[in-house]
Order: C-alpha cells, then structure tokens, then sequence
C-alpha cells in the first residue's frame, strides 16, 4: 500500500467515523460497556489472584525444638534444616518470644506463664521456596533428633492452597469467558455497523475499487471504534483502582498480603484494554466485510 | 469493444436472462438496448461489467474475458467502464466532490490530478457549484449528472447505462442524453438500457432490442418500436 493511500484512508475512516453520527456512537458506547466490564472484572480476578498467592506464600513450617536440646544441638539442627530440599530461610524464635506472642494475642492472663512456668518451646520458623514444599519439609523435619513436633497450618494450610487453586482454575476461566463475550459484543456491533452499509460497499466495487482498497478503511474504522471504545474504561479503572488501592493497603499495612502495585498493574491493564479494543473491532471488522466482497 | 458470443445466463427458475445472445458493438458506437420489462435487458447490462456470470458462452469487454475473470480482475475490468444506473448509486456519505474523486482515488490518482479531473467532469455536468454538497441535498436529475460525472471521471472506453433517465421527468431526461450524446461524440461507446421510447425515438442511433434473453431485433437508427 503506498503512503498516499494509506493517507486517504486514514483521512477516510476519522471521516466516517464523524459522518456515521449515532452509529458511530452506539459502537463506541457497545466497546466501551464491554472493555468497562473485562477491566473491572481483570482487575479484581488479578488482585484476588496475587492476595491467594501472597497468603500462600506466608504459610511456613515452625519446627518445635525439644526442651532439654543444647545451644549446640539447637544449631546442629538448624544446619541439618537448611539442607533440606525446598528450604529458603530459617529464623529462630524462643520460648520467651513465643510466650510473648501468646501474650499478645490472647491477652495478659498469660504472664502468669514467664519464667520457668513458660510451657512453651523454642521454635525454628522455617519458610519454603514455594507453597507446594511446606508440607514434605515439615514431614522430614519431624524425623530430626531433637525435634519435638512441627506445624505448618495443616488441615488449614492444605484447604487453603485447594482454595487458591481453585481461586486460579475459576479465574483463568471467567477471564477466557469474558475474552469470548468481548469478542462477541463488539464484533457483533461492528458486523451491525457494516451491514448498514453494505449498498455503500457495492457501488465502491461497481467503480472499480479493489477489495483491500475497501476494506481497510472499515478496518481502520473499527480499530478507531476500539480504540475511543477503551478510553472511558482505561479511565475508570485507574482513579477507581488508584482509590481502593489506597484504601485497602491502608489496612493491610501489617500484613504481608499486598495488591498489585497500581504504576505497573494500571500500565499492564490499560494497554490490554486498548489492545483488545482495537483488535477485535479490526478483526470485526474484516471478518464482516468478508461477504459483501465476494463474486456473485 | 464488446463482444457477446452464444451467452446463456440462467437463474435456474426456468426463465433464461440471456439465451444464446451474440452480438457485437465496436468503440464509439451509441447503442440502445430495448425490450419489456424481465426481456433481459438487464442481464445483458449486468453480464457485461460482471455483476452477473453467464452460465456458458464468450463475452469480450476491450482486452477482458468476462466470462473467465478471476474475482482479483474484476476492479481492473471495472476501471474501463463507466456505470450509470436508474437509482444513481452515489455515496450517501460522500459530498458530490467526494463521490467524483473516489473514483479517481482507486486507482491512486495524486491529490492534484483528481482535483483537476473532478472540477473538469463536474463543469462538464453544470455542477460545479454543487461540488460540497451531499447527494441528499440535490434533486434526482442532479444526482444522476454526479453519476454521469464519475463514470466519465476515469476516462473509460465505455459508458454503460442502465435506465439512466427511468426516475427522472421529461426535461430532465434531455439534459442526461444531451449529456450522453457529447460523451458519445468523444469516442467513448455508450450502451444505454432504457423504456424511454421517445428517446429513442427523437435521438437516433442504434437499437438493440431484446426477448426473452434473445436479440430480437439490431437495427441502425432504429425506433423504440420495430417499425
């Protein structure tokens, strides 16, 4: 294509665009409520992702060491941990630390338990490279000398990474789901927009104009429609994004879950709703023209 | 040059649009094509320019065989006629100045050139002042002046009408054939379907007058009616 046509129909497609009035905008309105939904939907499903993910991730191995286990042993053991397969870092927490955990969290009735009353134990906190080695790190430690037991959440850890599976499973499907119902809206309202057309596309053969020639104007006409399609949404979704991420981070500060940062996660978001915008409303586009462009 | 040889077209419902149809018409021949309506009249019209393929048989447009064209020709073929139908067939969209020019823009004519053209074939219609105006702001005789106007634009050999003067009033119906006749006389062949018979009539020239898909009747200066 030279660059004069390519100038004609650059100029051509922004001309119809404006001349089309109201079709124009019902096909922009039609991108634009479906672009609103995937990147409303997207950004949830993603945040609730990376939370599972974070959550996960948090679940670690906390290997009680037996009472009477010298500061020697306790460091052997320690050695004999870090060579287990999967282990990323180990911390030590005593018994008096522990104590003052309980204390914290269940209240000061506790104290009565400092000293040599304290019936807890010292305690190895041991994190896993990924979720998937928590539990055969916390079987092989138990079989340790000088290990009295371990945790890693159990029952709880293992419902929640089933949780978060699923969390994954669900959301790779909603987000295809969605992908097929944007496909389908906006192609459809493109394929609407075309169809009113098709005499136009007619007497365009009958004066000798090639089917590219006529069909990329309506090509760049519905990668124009995508794209003024997506901006409503891309705006939406980064104040409203930019706002919950405050709120919610607010209250997550002493946790370890946080949620996607907004200056990577928005840029992220944003081109792919301009992108599928601009996408399916050429692919629209071309697909529908198909018809009006083949010998009776 | 247009040449058909033994052309049938059927639409499969038991009526042939084209039944053995050969004729010839040579460059800058001003031709009628007459006939009752569903006579043929325009499949033979259709056959030409390929709207329609014919069902076996030769058809010949200057170097083109129609008969045998690929859908990638097609264009090609349509850059060597111009097209002038009864509902005149401008883009609603287009103001008469666009209209003329996209004609000239497919085959990437410069910017420069299709102004010069279009400003030309426009004076030549008497609507230069219309050129910024969209096809539903100008009457029917107007609308089919554009369509004279951008068939010529190209500079076609041939000027292919289907009914040109069917919507329009009597006076109206003149200024097109006036219009017909001076593009005639400059070389370029004009086939013209019509049921005007006092065109015919009143501007001689000659007639081809179809039946049932057959020539009925090829006669040099002929009457709308066999005389």
């Amino acid at each position: 294509m030279s660059s004069l046509t390519l100038k004609r129909h650059l100029t051509e497609s922004l001309r119809n665009l404006k001349r089309n009035g109201w079709m124009t905008g019902a096909a922009i309105a039609a991108v634009t409520v479906t672009l609103l939904l995937v990147g409303v939907l997207l950004s949830i499903l993603l945040n609730v992702n990376k939370v599972a993910s974070d959550i996960e991730n948090d679940v670690e191995v906390r290997v009680f060491i037996e009472r009477k286990t010298t500061k020697d042993e306790q460091q052997e053991l320690k050695k004999e941990l870090a060579k287990v397969d999967g282990v990323k870092e180990i911390s030590f927490s005593s018994r008096k630390k522990e104590l003052k955990n309980v204390v914290g969290t269940y209240g000061k009735s506790f104290r009565l338990f400092s000293g040599d009353d304290n019936p807890l134990y010292d305690v190895y906190v041991v994190k896993t490279d990924s979720p998937k080695h928590t539990v055969k790190v916390a079987k092989q430690a138990e079989k340790f000398r000088h290990v009295y037991q371990t945790q890693y959440g159990g029952t709880w850890a293992k419902k929640l990474f089933k949780l978060v599976s699923g969390i994954r499973r669900w959301g790779v499907i909603i987000s295809v789901l969605l992908l097929f119902v944007a496909v389908f809206l906006i192609s459809n309202t493109i394929r609407l927009t075309i169809l009113s057309r098709s005499n136009e596309i007619s007497i365009m053969r009958l004066v000798g104009a090639t089917n590219s020639y006529i069909r990329w104007p309506f090509i760049l006409e519905g990668a124009w429609t995508g794209l003024f399609g997506s901006i409503i949404p891309i705006l939406v979704v980064d104040f409203s994004y930019g706002w919950m991420y405050r709120v919610i981070t607010a209250s997550l500060h002493s946790t370890t879950i946080s949620l996607l940062l907004p200056h990577t996660f928005l840029i992220e978001i944003d081109l792919l709703l301009a992108v599928i915008g601009i996408g399916i409303g050429a692919l629209g586009a071309a697909l529908s023209m198909g018809r009006f462009l083949k010998l009776k | 040059m247009i040449e058909f040889k033994n052309v049938v077209k059927d639409y499969g419902n038991a009526v042939l649009g084209a039944d053995h149809l050969s004729v010839r018409i040579n460059q800058g021949e001003f031709v009628y094509v007459v006939g009752p309506s569903g006579a043929g009249k325009s499949t033979f019209i259709k056959l030409m320019y390929r709207d329609v393929a014919p069902t076996s048989g030769e058809i010949k447009v200057n170097n083109y065989r129609v008969d045998s064209i690929t859908n990638k020709e097609v264009p090609f073929l349509r850059r060597e006629l111009g097209i002038v139908f009864q509902d005149f067939k401008l883009l609603p969209r287009l103001t008469i100045f666009e209209n003329v020019a996209y004609a000239l823009q497919v085959i990437e004519k410069k910017p420069e050139d299709v102004q010069k053209r279009v400003n030309e074939v426009l004076a030549l219609v008497g609507l230069e002042d219309k050129a910024q105006s969209f096809p539903n702001e100008i009457s029917g005789g107007e609308q089919q002046r554009v369509a004279i106007a951008r068939a010529i634009a190209n500079h076609p050999g041939i000027l292919i009408a289907d009914e040109p003067t069917g919507n329009l009033d009597p006076e109206t119906s003149e200024d097109i054939m006036r219009i017909l006749e001076k593009i005639n006389l400059d070389g370029t062949t004009v086939v013209m379907a019509t049921h005007n018979s006092n065109m015919v009539n009143e501007h001689k020239h000659r007639v081809l007058e179809i039946s049932a898909g057959k020539i009925a009747r090829d006669q040099e200066g002929g009457g709308y009616e066999n005389e």
